[in-house]
């Protein structure tokens, strides 16, 4: 990088407008309210606040990375509750759980997006009437432009056709060019702002993306067992969010048979256990009565039908267990699904049966793919399902009066219920492998386990304003690379008489943006062509920098 | 043959050459510290004078000053040491360049053996990510080094590249391994070469940056002297920071948005404040204070170029600390 760059770019004009130096913005106004207003307005839409504001929307956000977020990891944040009792209810009051949807942290992006508009309207209408305007008129003296170089014309060519060929050059280089008073005026690289504008333009643009995702929107999951199936009902929801403006009835009528999951773990030295193959086969109904059809569903190729996606976000397993009561009669049959506590799949669930008489049922414990008990109690070695088993307490207890009330399924309420022991006065506790049972002490039932099945998470969502996110966001890019690749750039060309009757051509350049290089070679080689086109020697003085 | 046993020989061999090449940079600044004030090449006076002129330095800054005005016959001792010490730095810094030379081709050998190894693009965990990255950064500086002469940025770049090799063989370190289903994507060479060559390019700019405070501090107080006069001028060094910072926040706004559009493949939604999300995000946002900084008075200099550095710190810390004590969607470290 040579120093003519430098030298050619630290023209006053060549940098960009200085809101400092507007006094408009500076002087404290006495004006009254709606003068006291348009101060307000000129604070806001200032450089210097959107700058403050950015750099508070830059702080803000961090809180939301390091402290556990509601809409993340609901269960992280009520870990943290209980583990801070002093921080947990004063982090909660300002919102630190929800920084994303706090009242501050969407002051500060709103505040931001006033200001963008504020910022960026008066600037469309400035580029408006620039594109209309043509190159600005000649300097008196062009030597006094940043770069500028001089050829003496040695051919009878009249100036005329000396002007047209400078004009064709330009125009070829993509100027605008105008002739005038026998000079030519250049200017290029308009798309710089038009790129600066469309990129925050396409901003805004993406923020009505995100809020009409959000307002029209939903998300939900559901644990599907394999060789079951989920209908898009609000009822077969585990969880389900949806936007403000969301009513039930948008949701999709289809049907998901969830017909088999292919799975495939690390299983050499290197990374063991780690996933390395989901696949799940399923057939669609896209509405009742309809043909159904197979589909694959993967981790990057979610399921899309009638509008909404089909993502496998998780899986699990579920031992499959039938429970007698101490009268003989079967209490519950099925599979139950229990949740994953290592990535070898170590699950923890509870068996239940509430209908068991004379008196009720519950197991607690662990299931294991690939079991192992030691020292370090029951766990799984390897999260395929090699050699099952299942671990689990007992409870018994008197039958409980139904309330209604939603109870969880994956823990057990012990009110009401006492351990299970076995003559020893010990706890009894029962392994299970598939094909086998065991008979409670004391004839209060038996439990038997028949085999093991895999379940499903499915996340079945809808973001409307998807098309307008990524549109705007291929705009934001582009409108990037033009406002900080293009190189606004204005030319002059000016033929005079020299004493002695010899004529010489003057050109003078000036860059319009920081930063740009290459301005004193482009101005040279201009003169050059010019120059040569005529038939005449190289330039006479050599290209000449302006400091 | 193990590739992969060959791969991390290579590696570890950058980590000791770029030391030494560390160590020759070092020397070559040492040697420039020895350098007296008044043996001021021509070129650099005239940049001194230029300094002067644009950073609005008091005039009548005394060393560089001097060197314009020295006209009286000088010392002929004084002139050959001079000369002895010029050689001396020329000979380290000539070395440094040629030790990186080597480093970088002996962590190119570890990249790409460590890909042919695996038999995929290497840039499944944080080991693989910091290799290349460290690469391209090298990569990037020889360029500079090649076409503009830009040696200046030897001494921190090697010191990056044999903190960022170094750690990467002895913390980072995890062994070959196949792809996780989450990464199964063409998205995944896309959004993560962008992410490394941005961040390679936020890397030098922030290098350049803190070299320009440096700078820019020296030629505030008047006297530039030792190895800071052997730097281009403060606002050259503002420049250089901010092309190649420009470069990078385009490309940084395309990561981040094609790790967007690969999330709603994998996770079904297109942003979800995850750890990794939220940082490039705060990342992005301060780039951006950092371009608007550059076009508004009293920003313009030392406070962009602080903004630059934070930029920077958060685009390292999103990478490293975010990988290592938080844990989110984007744990594929494997540590």
């Amino acid at each position: 990088m040579t120093d003519v760059e430098t030298k050619a770019e630290v023209s006053p004009e060549a940098l960009p407008p200085d809101e400092g130096s507007d006094p408009r913005k500076r002087l404290a106004p006495a004006l009254g309210f709606r003068g006291g207003l348009r101060w307000l307005w000129a604070q806001l839409t200032s450089m210097r606040t959107a700058l403050v504001l950015l750099f508070a929307l830059a702080v803000a956000a961090i809180p939301g990375s390091l402290i556990p977020q509601r809409d993340v990891s609901p269960i992280a944040v009520a870990d943290f509750i209980a583990d801070h009792p002093l921080l947990g209810p004063v982090y909660a009051a300002v919102g630190l759980f929800d920084v994303f949807s706090s009242a501050w942290f969407s002051a500060i992006y709103l505040l931001l997006f006033v200001s963008l508009v504020g910022c960026i309207v008066p600037r469309v209408l400035v580029y408006a009437r620039a594109l209309r305007t043509p190159p600005p008129r000649t300097p008196r003296n062009l030597s006094r432009l940043p770069a500028y170089a001089t050829a003496t014309l040695q051919t009878d060519e009249t100036d005329d056709v000396v002007r047209q060929r400078t004009v064709t050059e330009l125009r070829r280089q993509r100027y605008r060019v105008i002739e005038r008073d026998g000079t030519v005026a250049a200017e290029r690289g308009y798309l710089r702002e038009a790129g600066n504008l469309v990129f925050h333009l396409s901003l805004l643009f993406l923020l009505v993306g995100v809020a009409v995702g959000g307002l029209f929107g939903f998300r939900g999951s559901s644990v599907v067992m394999v060789g079951q199936g989920f209908a898009n009902n609000i009822t077969q929801y585990d969880d389900l969010s949806t936007g403000a403006w969301f009513s039930d009835d948008q949701l999709p009528p289809f049907t998901i048979a969830v017909n088999r999951f292919r799975v495939a773990f690390e299983t050499g030295p290197v990374q063991t256990g780690a996933a390395r193959l989901f696949e799940l086969e399923t057939e669609v109904t896209d509405r009742p009565g309809d043909q159904p059809y197979a589909k694959t569903i993967e981790v990057n190729k979610p399921l899309t039908v009638d509008g909404a996606t089909v993502h496998l976000i998780g899986h699990g397993y579920a031992p499959v267990v039938r429970v007698r009561d101490g009268n003989g009669d079967v209490a519950f049959s099925g599979p139950v699904v229990f949740l994953p506590q290592d990535g070898n799949f170590t699950s923890a669930g509870v068996i239940k049966a509430p209908d068991g008489r004379p008196e009720r049922l519950a197991f607690e414990g662990i299931f294991a793919p690939t079991a192992r008990v030691d020292d370090r109690g029951p766990r799984s070695l390897f999260p395929d399902l090699i050699d099952p088993a299942l671990y689990v307490n007992v409870w018994s207890g008197p039958p409980k009066t139904e309330t209604g009330e939603p109870e969880n399924v994956y823990s057990l309420d012990t009110a009401g219920l006492t351990p299970l022991k076995d003559a020893d006065g010990q706890p009894v506790r029962i392994l299970l492998k598939p094909g086998t049972s065991y008979q409670l002490p004391g004839g209060k039932g038996s439990l038997e386990m028949t085999g093991a099945t895999r379940w499903v998470k499915l996340q079945i969502s809808d973001t409307p304003g998807i098309a307008v996110v990524l549109g705007s966001i291929g705009a934001a890019v582009l409108g990037l690379c033009l406002s900080l690749f293009v190189r606004p750039r204005r030319v002059w060309v000016r033929i005079r008489e020299e004493a002695g009757g010899s004529r010489l051509v003057e050109v003078g350049g000036l860059d319009r943006a920081d930063a740009r290089a290459g301005l004193s070679e482009d101005v040279a080689d201009l003169v050059q062509t010019v120059a040569l086109g005529a038939g005449a020697a190289a330039p006479d003085r050599g290209e000449k920098e302006n400091q | 043959m193990n590739l992969e046993y060959y791969s991390s020989a290579a590696l570890v061999t950058s980590v000791v050459i770029y030391l030494l090449a560390m160590t020759a940079h070092a020397a070559e600044w040492a040697a420039a510290r020895r350098t007296p004030a008044t043996a001021e090449p021509a070129e650099l006076a005239a940049e001194a004078v230029e300094t002067r002129k644009f950073a609005a330095v008091a005039a009548g800054s005394p060393k560089s000053g001097s060197a314009t005005t020295a006209s009286g016959p000088v010392d002929r001792e004084d002139t050959n040491q001079t000369r002895l010490a010029d050689l001396k730095i020329e000979l380290w810094g000539r070395v440094g360049v040629a030790l990186t030379v080597i480093g970088f081709g002996c962590s190119v050998v570890g990249v790409v053996l460590r890909g042919l190894a695996a038999g995929r693009p290497p840039w499944g965990n944080m080991y693989e990510f910091t290799i290349t990255a460290m690469v391209l950064v090298v990569a990037a500086y020889l360029v500079l080094v090649w076409r503009t002469g830009a040696r200046w940025l030897g001494l921190p770049v090697t010191l990056l590249a044999a903190v960022g090799n170094g750690l990467s063989v002895t913390v980072f370190y995890v062994a070959i391994a196949p792809l996780v289903p989450a990464l199964h994507s063409v998205w995944f060479v896309i959004h993560i070469v962008a992410a490394a060559v941005s961040g390679a390019a936020f890397t030098i700019g922030g290098l350049m940056s803190a070299l320009f405070l440096a700078r820019q501090r020296a030629e505030r107080r008047g006297s530039v002297t030792g190895y800071l006069k052997r730097l281009p001028t403060a606002r050259k060094l503002d420049l250089y920071a901010y092309r190649f910072l420009a470069f990078a926040f385009p490309l940084w706004t395309f990561t981040v948005a094609a790790g967007a559009i690969w999330a709603e493949y994998a996770w079904g939604r297109y942003w979800g404040w995850d750890p990794k999300e939220t940082w490039a995000l705060v990342t992005w946002v301060v780039y951006a204070c950092y371009l608007h900084a550059r076009s508004t008075a009293g920003w313009r200099g030392t406070r962009a170029a602080v903004v630059a550095l934070i930029g920077l710190a958060s685009f390292w810390f999103n990478f490293v600390g975010i990988n290592l004590l938080v844990s989110g969607l984007h744990s594929y470290a494997g540590i």
